[in-house]
């Protein structure tokens, strides 16, 4: 028999079914890093019937906005949203592409004006998909990031 | 078509606004030759920041404005900027737009023209972004083709140095709006990158023989002699890319060069009816001419 290793949370959002092995990286995405105060649970590589494997991510007390949550797509497209209220699922929905991302990718390109320290300039990806596959391109120099997950900021 | 209102990225622009600015420049090659007077920029100043160094860009766009009334500023030497005072490319930007109608930006960084273009109220025209994007020298490319050969059912081939020249994957991206049949000539180092084999045009791989009898415009680019492992293998190399006047006299081909050329096209080539790069220079000024008029009008 199969156990769940995270136990559930009263209140905040629940991010099931990420692309096993990418829990970290959904953390730096939706902005949970080291110092940050939210209470959150995590388990990779749990037993799926529909993913063979998978990770979830548990953060409590926190409702983290559409926007914020979409980007999690970049990285892990299965991914599902569930908001919890009183232990109850109160919403439920699956991760849809942006169109565009500012300031979470960085531009593979180190020439590429986004990486230059000393100008105001913040990096802008517009996501496409190509052949089946998730790409962000850059705004100012042109470079496709195919590995998106590996260029996090 | 939509106005243009900064000219950063030969991708921005649509088959139709290509063609609206090479019309467009029609009307300024008598102006561009000091024939006819219009001074339709009077009272406009340009701002020519060139962070890099530039002979034929610089110079053209300061006739182009110049030849139209109106006046150009250039950034002059680094040393005697505040640049060498650590003052960043933003608040240069920020602070010679208070005293420009329009800015043309040379710089290393790729994305820098862009950068400037979401930062500036005035007009930002591209002319360099690291290896980049050189839109004007693109147009001012097919503004050649078109006057010297043609740009419907158009056979050209590039020559040279496909794998780095900027002038080249540029002019491909744009010919492909053409539906030009483009044959490459290169040596196995330089050969043209995959990512610009992905653009949806015909393309011929050909040795330079096949080639002169089979296209209309030959468009040769610099090997240059860092891109190979040792002296010898460049000469080589170099030596069987180079365009001699018995090659091609009597020939209906004309032959392109972005310059500066150094040894790829011999001197004798120059008095044949088939050399238009200095032509194709002078290209320059109609078209940065067209290009100006339409981002201050």
């Amino acid at each position: 028999m199969n156990v769940l290793t995270v136990s559930k949370i009263r209140e905040g959002t629940v991010i099931d079914h990420i692309t096993a092995g990418k829990a970290l990286e959904v953390l730096k995405i939706i902005g949970i890093k080291s110092g940050s105060k939210e209470r959150v649970s995590m388990a990779m590589n749990v037993e799926s019937r529909k993913m063979g494997k998978k990770d979830i991510v548990k953060v409590e007390g926190k409702f983290i906005g559409d926007e914020e949550l979409n980007r999690i797509s970049l990285i892990a497209p299965r991914a599902t949203i569930n908001i919890i209220k009183e232990f109850e699922i109160i919403r439920k929905f699956n991760v849809s592409l942006p169109r565009e991302v500012e300031g979470i990718i960085r531009c593979p390109n180190q020439n590429c004006m986004s990486n230059d320290e000393k100008e105001p300039v913040k990096s802008f990806f517009r996501i496409e998909e190509e052949d089946g596959r998730v790409i962000a391109r850059c705004e100012y120099c042109g470079k496709k990031v195919y590995d998106i997950g590996r260029f996090l900021v | 078509m939509s106005k243009i209102r900064h000219l950063i990225s030969i991708d921005d622009l649509s088959r139709q606004d290509i063609e609206y600015i090479l019309k467009k420049a029609d009307n300024f090659v008598e102006v561009a030759k000091g024939k006819k007077s219009l001074k339709i920029l009077s009272g406009k100043i340009l701002a020519n920041l060139f962070f890099e160094p530039s002979t034929r860009t610089r110079m053209s766009f300061e006739t182009a404005m110049k030849r139209l009334g109106g006046d150009v500023i250039n950034l002059g030497s680094l040393e005697a900027t505040s640049l060498a005072k650590g003052e960043s490319l933003a608040d240069t930007l920020r602070v010679v737009q208070q005293y420009a109608d329009c800015i043309v930006l040379r710089h290393q960084r790729e994305g820098s023209a862009r950068f400037a273009s979401q930062i500036c109220s005035v007009p930002v025209i591209n002319a360099g972004d690291g290896a980049g994007q050189h839109p004007t020298q693109t147009l001012l490319d097919l503004y050649t083709i078109r006057m010297e050969a043609k740009l419907k059912n158009l056979k050209i081939a590039m020559v040279g140095d496909l794998k780095y020249s900027r002038t080249v994957h540029s002019l491909i991206k744009a010919l492909a709006l053409f539906n030009a049949e483009i044959y490459l000539v290169s040596p196995e180092l330089l050969k043209l990158p995959e990512e610009i084999l992905e653009v949806d045009a015909r393309f011929i791989e050909s040795d330079l023989k096949t080639a002169i009898d089979e296209v209309d415009v030959l468009y040769v680019t610099r090997i240059q002699k860092e891109r190979f492992p040792d002296e010898e293998e460049y000469r080589k190399v170099a030596g069987s890319y180079k365009i001699t006047s018995d090659m091609i006299e009597g020939k209906d081909v004309v032959v392109m060069h972005p310059l500066p050329r150094v040894d790829e096209i011999a001197y004798d080539v120059d008095r044949l009816k088939n050399a238009v790069y200095f032509k194709q220079a002078f290209y320059g000024v109609p078209v940065r001419m067209a290009i100006l008029s339409e981002v201050m009008s």
